[in-house]
């Protein structure tokens, strides 16, 4: 392979770390079956949750919208299968870590038929970038390396800027994950297409497709795809293979060779980033008319008994993806679901396959890191951040609930990645903190949102009193002068009238 | 020679003490922008349990130096904490003829039992009630503060206090 490798200097901090990836590779991806019951959550993309447009006892077919999101910059659902819509419901999902989250959920009738319809459009480079950035909001595609962003809303945002570089992240740094690095194996093609459907949404010419360097067979089949492409506009890159350069703005700063600004985009630095996963669904979806319905999965651990990749519908339980890699061993003790990094603990396998869920972990046993210690300021996090922030400052600023301090220290630009929890000699569960803290933070924003609101229509309302009060003083004033002016005779005459007026009612009522 | 030197301080002495008088009375006053700073911190409660009828008549009045940094209940310890620091003064705990915060909450009018009568609309500081005579109203639970100023004039008891999920 002679992709040129990018300069590790150009990146501060980071950790070499076991990627655990060989056992998962050593086999093809294996597609799962298709369950009898399949669980689609409406919560899946980063917004608000779907909304089902399917009632329960509906017949579906693989393909069909099910749910929209109900703000126009979300993502819809599709169903993965054909069969009947046997409940709306809650469900344990991922997103509340095995609790209840609200499902639909499908009966398959093992049939697997699809919605007939032509590719959405027969020649991608005749549509405008707006007609495509809207099929692939139709298409359900979103960000499959985790944020589960709309792609649509992504591009529509990252298009306002002054673009150069689409990034292809293929980039899988994370230990234990391998389903980029299988796809980019087995269907380097539909990346390519992917990639060139997408250089025409953003009207740019330059695509950097980059790999980490430890993944050679990933390496080859992508290169010989772009030669079959004989595209000039894509390149490929490798990326010496530490722990995060595949982190977004990690890897845009490799690219770009500038740092994404605190709290900006990347688009900021003229890239926008797409996960590889991500291209090849826009691919299905633009040159198949296959929706985001499945993906490829890990799962792996010491607890399953042949770790492997396998292409899963979304709805699919984690229970069927074990099963499909031969079943749990006697040690499988605990679930995670995401990378040993970043991922989370699960408390049941019943939970689904979503877009985001491109692996799970099933161990033996967590690291327990043990009882925490007082910090020492041996400053090995401020090290290995990759962020550069100062960790021991902002547990410190933290744990004094200094927000001003928090603030200056960036905590909000904490990409989570947990690099400092594993090399702090006490033990301190840094990254757990931060996220409370980042929590708390935020709560405080909303609060303060809320206060100076109050105080704008408390203003408004002490306005609103004083201009009433105001008018009723000058209609008083009027009045009064009208009759002052009128002069006491005037006066003299409207009090007879009235008493006139009183008289005649009074025989009136006599009458 | 002395009484040169005094003639030449002295005038120079009036001439400053002139045009200080002068800056005083022609610059503004920075007592505005303390009490921009104090409501600033104030949690915009609007609930008058202070004594002053809103968040910034207190900040006026804890300018004037008329009152005590202790009054405001949904402040709390924190926010005397911050005014004592931002005023030179010594924190104290929270008068003690205040009942400190509980849990923030908003006010829900039971709708059914609603008569229209509009007391609790002319009672809200921050026009979070809507609803017209002889209709039902209704709190607006975004904009609501939770000063619990619309609970005692309803004529029917029907407006709740609920903690905010």
């Amino acid at each position: 392979m002679s992709a040129p490798t990018y300069d590790l200097g150009r990146l501060h901090g980071g950790l070499r770390l076991p990627a655990h990836k060989q056992a998962s590779t050593a086999q093809a991806v294996l597609p799962c079956p298709v369950p009898r019951e399949l669980v689609v959550p409406l919560g899946q993309h980063a917004g608000d949750p779907a909304k089902p447009t399917v009632t329960v006892g509906d017949t579906v077919l693989g393909g069909q919208v099910i749910a929209r999101q109900a703000k126009r910059a979300g993502a819809s659902i599709h169903a993965p299968s054909s069969g009947i819509v046997k409940a709306i419901a809650p469900r344990p999902v991922f997103a509340r870590q095995g609790d209840d989250g609200r499902c639909i959920v499908i009966q398959t009738d093992g049939k697997d038929r699809f919605i007939a319809a032509a590719p959405p459009c027969a020649d991608y480079r005749q549509q405008t970038p707006e007609a495509l950035t809207e099929l692939i909001r139709e298409g359900g595609i979103a960000g499959l390396g985790g944020a589960v962003f709309p792609t649509a809303e992504k591009i529509g945002r990252a298009r306002q800027g002054n673009l150069q570089y689409l990034v292809i992240n293929g980039v899988e740094c994370e230990p234990y994950i391998s389903c980029d690095d299988m796809l980019m194996r087995e269907r380097p093609a539909d990346i390519v297409t992917g990639a060139q459907i997408l250089l025409h949404v953003l009207g740019i010419d330059k695509a950097v497709i980059a790999v980490e360097s430890d993944k050679p067979a990933a390496l080859i089949s992508l290169n010989s795809a772009i030669r079959e492409a004989q595209d000039p506009r894509l390149t490929l890159r490798q990326i010496p293979s530490i722990y995060p350069s595949g982190a977004e703005d990690q890897l845009v700063q490799l690219v770009a060779g500038i740092e994404v600004p605190s709290g900006g985009l990347p688009s900021d630095v003229g890239c926008v980033v797409q996960n590889v996963a991500t291209v090849a669904a826009i691919a299905d979806w633009i040159t198949r008319a296959r929706p985001l319905i499945e993906r490829i999965t890990t799962v792996t651990g010491d607890g399953v008994s042949q770790p492997v990749n396998v292409l899963a519908r979304i709805g699919t339980p984690i229970a069927s993806l074990v099963a499909a890699a031969g079943g749990y061993t006697d040690r499988a003790h605990h679930l995670v679901i995401g990378g040993a990094m970043t991922g989370k603990a699960m408390s049941n396998d019943a939970i689904p396959v979503e877009k985001a869920t491109n692996c799970a972990v099933v161990l033996s046993a967590l690291p327990q890191p043990g009882p925490e210690l007082n910090c020492i300021r041996c400053g090995e996090c401020a090290v290995v951040c990759p962020v550069q922030l100062l960790p021991q400052q902002i547990h410190w600023y933290g744990r004094a609930r200094d927000q001003a301090q928090l603030q200056r220290h960036g905590l909000m630009d904490c990409i989570e990645c947990g690099c400092c929890d594993l090399v702090c000699p006490s033990l301190i569960p840094l990254t757990t903190r931060f996220r409370e803290f980042k929590a708390v933070s935020r709560q405080l924003e909303q609060e303060k949102a809320r206060a100076t609101r109050a105080k704008q229509r408390f203003e408004a309302h002490n306005l609103r009193l004083q201009r009433a009060q105001q008018e009723r003083e000058a209609q008083l004033a009027e009045q009064k002068s009208t009759a002052r002016s009128a002069g006491p005779d005037a006066i003299a005459a409207i009090l007879a009238r009235s008493k006139d007026k009183k008289r005649s009612g009074d025989t009136e009522a006599d009458d | 020679m002395i009484i040169t030197a005094a003639i030449t301080l002295g005038s120079l002495a009036l001439l400053a003490g002139l045009l200080l008088a002068l800056a005083e009375r022609k610059l503004p006053a920075d007592a505005d922008t303390l009490v921009e700073q104090i409501n600033q911190l104030l949690p915009q409660t609007q609930c008058a349990q202070c004594g002053y009828p809103g968040c910034r008549p207190y900040a006026m009045a804890v300018a004037g130096d008329s009152v005590d940094i202790n009054r405001c209940p949904p402040g709390g310890d924190e926010l005397i904490q911050q005014l004592a620091e931002l005023l030179g003064k010594e924190p104290r705990p929270l008068a003690a003829d205040l009942v400190p915060a509980t849990t923030p909450a908003v006010a829900v009018i039971l709708e059914e039992l609603c008569i229209g009568c509009t007391y609790c609309i002319d009672a809200c500081p921050v026009d979070a009630i809507v609803g017209a005579r002889n209709l039902m109203h209704t709190v607006l639970a975004e904009e609501c503060t939770g000063c619990e100023l619309c609970v005692p004039p309803c004529p029917v008891d029907c407006i709740e206090m609920r903690v905010v999920p």
